[in-house]
């Protein structure tokens, strides 16, 4: 059963077609790549998905339900998280309350007057927050300050962020850009973990063909604004059309 | 206790002794001496002491936890100044039912204000609150007239109905007959120490604002209003509506900037346009920064020195810079008091100016990051967090 259905989705910036006839089924349960050359419009259609960008035409459908119109918080509360191509943290706070933040989230909705409750009495988002971190390995930087986290932290910070909020939908954006190969191997490994334990349905853009080719279960590959083929990771190497795609004309 | 963890039930005992203490504080020297003038142990400026620690108290729950900066918080103190005395006109001197109108006044202000200045953020959002506070004293000065008494400023008569207070009730406000100005005094040797009836209602007040404040801080509430002034985008991505929060935020501060409008009408009952002027809007927002946006005690600290200062600076006039200077020659004399009266007397806002800039410039953490730095000297370390979340940044 497809989780996340995008139906002839079309996005233009001015004269610039940015998405035309997009169509797209993330399974639940699987790891969905969305790969394509820069400019192919991957980014605007994660927008699309997450209330940032509202398409022209078309419709994209969550668990049945359309997303189009909704606001970011709304979107994230029917359970879609999205991690950033730079980090989204809150950098003044600790790494603890950036994941207990999220836990509120998730157990008290978009928004609730907990002004008499006590941070320190709230043991059931305590104990979740720190479990999140044990998982994620960063529960000796518990007290540090998010910000002065290095970048390969911070993303691991989001992507618990995310994650501690069990969602169905996870929505990553490059998560190993810029990553030394050490610490990309390192969210590989994070990521088929949890897709094992907790069978989080995910989609991915990357352009790291390494990190594709190790998690992707199914393979979209976007090129100017269409996508132009999607198949199983195997049928994606070697097809003429996506050779094309990244290497131009001279391919032929 | 009181539904706080052991520190922050120590740190509230000290305040609260420090808060009582405050006549004693004040009041270091002896009378009589040269140093007397610079006591400050009188009625009046230990109640703006209280009423502007209030104020500033409520101010630091919008700006230092969600980083949003009113100029505007200047027509919620005049609402609930004009609230109160209205208060006092119809249905009793005794301040009660004046404050609790004036908190509702202004927190229902609040709301329409913050409903509309928060559609926008950062340096927009300061401008339309400093258009509203400006708007706002426009009306109170000459619109509203029949309501605020114009520019001669609202007062109570002796003519006035007072629906609920008997024959015998006091004509000037108070707290269950006891009047707001009825002082005690207290020789000790050469000193003198006065205990005002007025300043311990409002020390009272200031305490449980205080204390509320604290809960705030440490509520989950209070985690996502530091969470809006850390990144909303993250917020809003993460399930969470920001703009209830910071509205709330809004409206909470609103209503503490109301109860000090509301005490101040009721240490002297009178309510003017002035009041509403963006300058006290401005004066809170210094005190806030002065004294370390974003932790609990810097705003009361701030707004201490800052009413101690402003009393003391404005009483040095040039008579008594001459008598300090008398010992020089006299050309010499008359050049020295020219440049210090420069930033005496009415010359004061010259030296808050220059104050504020070295705190801005050398101490961005304000008072309370001054305090964590000498600690730190003395070999313990600057614990900024006992005080309220620590803040790295310095403040927009």
């Amino acid at each position: 059963m497809s989780i996340l259905e995008v139906q002839n989705v079309n996005k233009s910036f001015g004269g610039l077609k940015a998405l035309q006839n997009v169509n797209l089924k993330v399974e639940e349960g699987t790891i969905h790549a969305i790969i394509g050359p820069n400019g192919a419009g991957k980014s605007t259609l994660l927008n699309c998905f997450v209330g940032k960008l509202i398409p022209d035409t078309g419709s994209v459908m969550f668990n049945g339900q359309s997303l189009l119109g909704k606001k970011p918080y709304e979107i994230n509360q029917m359970g879609v998280s999205r991690v950033f191509q730079t980090p989204e943290i809150f950098g003044d706070l600790s790494v603890f309350e950036n994941v207990m933040i999220p836990c509120f989230a998730k157990r008290d909705g978009a928004f609730r007057m907990h002004a008499i409750e006590r941070v320190e009495r709230e043991v059931d988002i305590r104990e979740a927050a720190e479990q999140m971190l044990i998982d994620v390995d960063m529960i000796d930087k518990k007290h540090m300050i998010a910000s002065s986290l290095s970048r390969g932290d911070k993303r691991r910070l989001e992507m618990a962020m995310c994650l501690s909020q069990n969602p169905q939908l996870l929505l990553l954006d490059e998560p190993t850009a810029g990553m030394a190969r050490a610490d990309t191997n390192n969210t590989i490994e994070l990521l088929a973990r949890i897709q094992d334990r907790r069978h989080i349905t995910m989609a991915i853009i990357e352009h790291d063909m390494h990190v594709v080719f190790s998690l992707a279960q199914k393979i979209s590959v976007l090129a100017q604004g269409t996508v132009i083929v999607e198949d199983l990771p195997e049928n994606i190497k070697g097809h003429p059309k996506v050779k094309e795609a990244y290497l131009g004309e001279a391919a032929e | 206790m009181l539904g706080l963890n052991k520190k922050d039930t120590k740190f509230l005992l000290i305040v609260i002794c420090l808060t009582l203490a405050t006549p004693f504080l004040m009041q270091p020297f002896a009378e009589g001496t040269a140093l007397a003038q610079f006591n400050g142990g009188y009625p009046d400026l230990m109640q703006r002491v209280a009423i502007f620690g209030i104020f500033a108290i409520g101010f630091n729950i919008l700006f230092g936890l969600t980083g949003y900066l009113s100029f505007g918080h200047a027509a919620f103190l005049g609402v609930g100044s004009y609230s109160a005395v209205w208060m006092f006109k119809l249905l009793s001197m005794n301040i009660i039912p004046g404050i609790i109108l004036a908190m509702i006044m202004s927190g229902l202000f609040a709301l329409l204000i913050g409903y509309i200045s928060l559609r926008r953020s950062g340096i927009y959002f300061s401008i339309l609150t400093l258009a509203f506070a400006q708007m706002s004293y426009n009306l109170a000065y000459s619109v509203l007239t029949p309501i605020t008494n114009g520019e001669t400023g609202l007062q109570v008569r002796p003519t006035d109905v007072r629906l609920l207070d008997g024959a015998n009730a006091p004509d000037y406000p108070n707290l269950f007959g006891w009047t707001m100005s009825t002082s005690y005094k207290w020789e000790l040797g050469a000193h003198q120490f006065t205990f005002n009836v007025g300043f311990y209602v409002c020390a009272v007040i200031a305490i449980a604002a205080f204390y509320l404040s604290l809960r705030i801080f440490r509520s989950p509430f209070g985690l996502m209003l530091r969470a809006v002034k850390s990144n909303q985008q993250r917020m809003s991505y993460t399930g969470l509506n920001p703009k209830p929060y910071t509205l709330a935020a809004f409206v909470i501060s609103g209503m503490y900037a109301g109860l000090a409008g509301g005490l101040l009408a009721s240490m002297d009952p009178l309510a003017g346009a002035e009041r509403m002027q963006w300058t006290v809007g401005g004066e809170v927002v210094v005190m806030t920064i002065l004294g370390g946006a974003g932790t609990l005690l810097g705003p009361v600290l701030g707004a201490g020195a800052i009413k101690y200062l402003e009393n003391i600076f404005s009483k040095i006039n040039e008579s008594v810079l001459h008598s300090w200077f008398s010992f020089l020659p006299d050309g010499l004399e008359d050049a020295v008091v020219w440049l210090f009266a420069r930033f005496t007397g009415d010359g004061w806002h010259l030296t808050l100016g220059l104050l504020f800039m070295a705190v801005v410039i050398f101490l961005p953490g304000g008072l309370m990051e001054g305090g964590a730095r000498i600690r730190a000297k003395f070999g313990r370390r600057g614990d900024i967090d006992e005080t309220g979340a620590a803040t790295k940044t310095p403040a927009e």
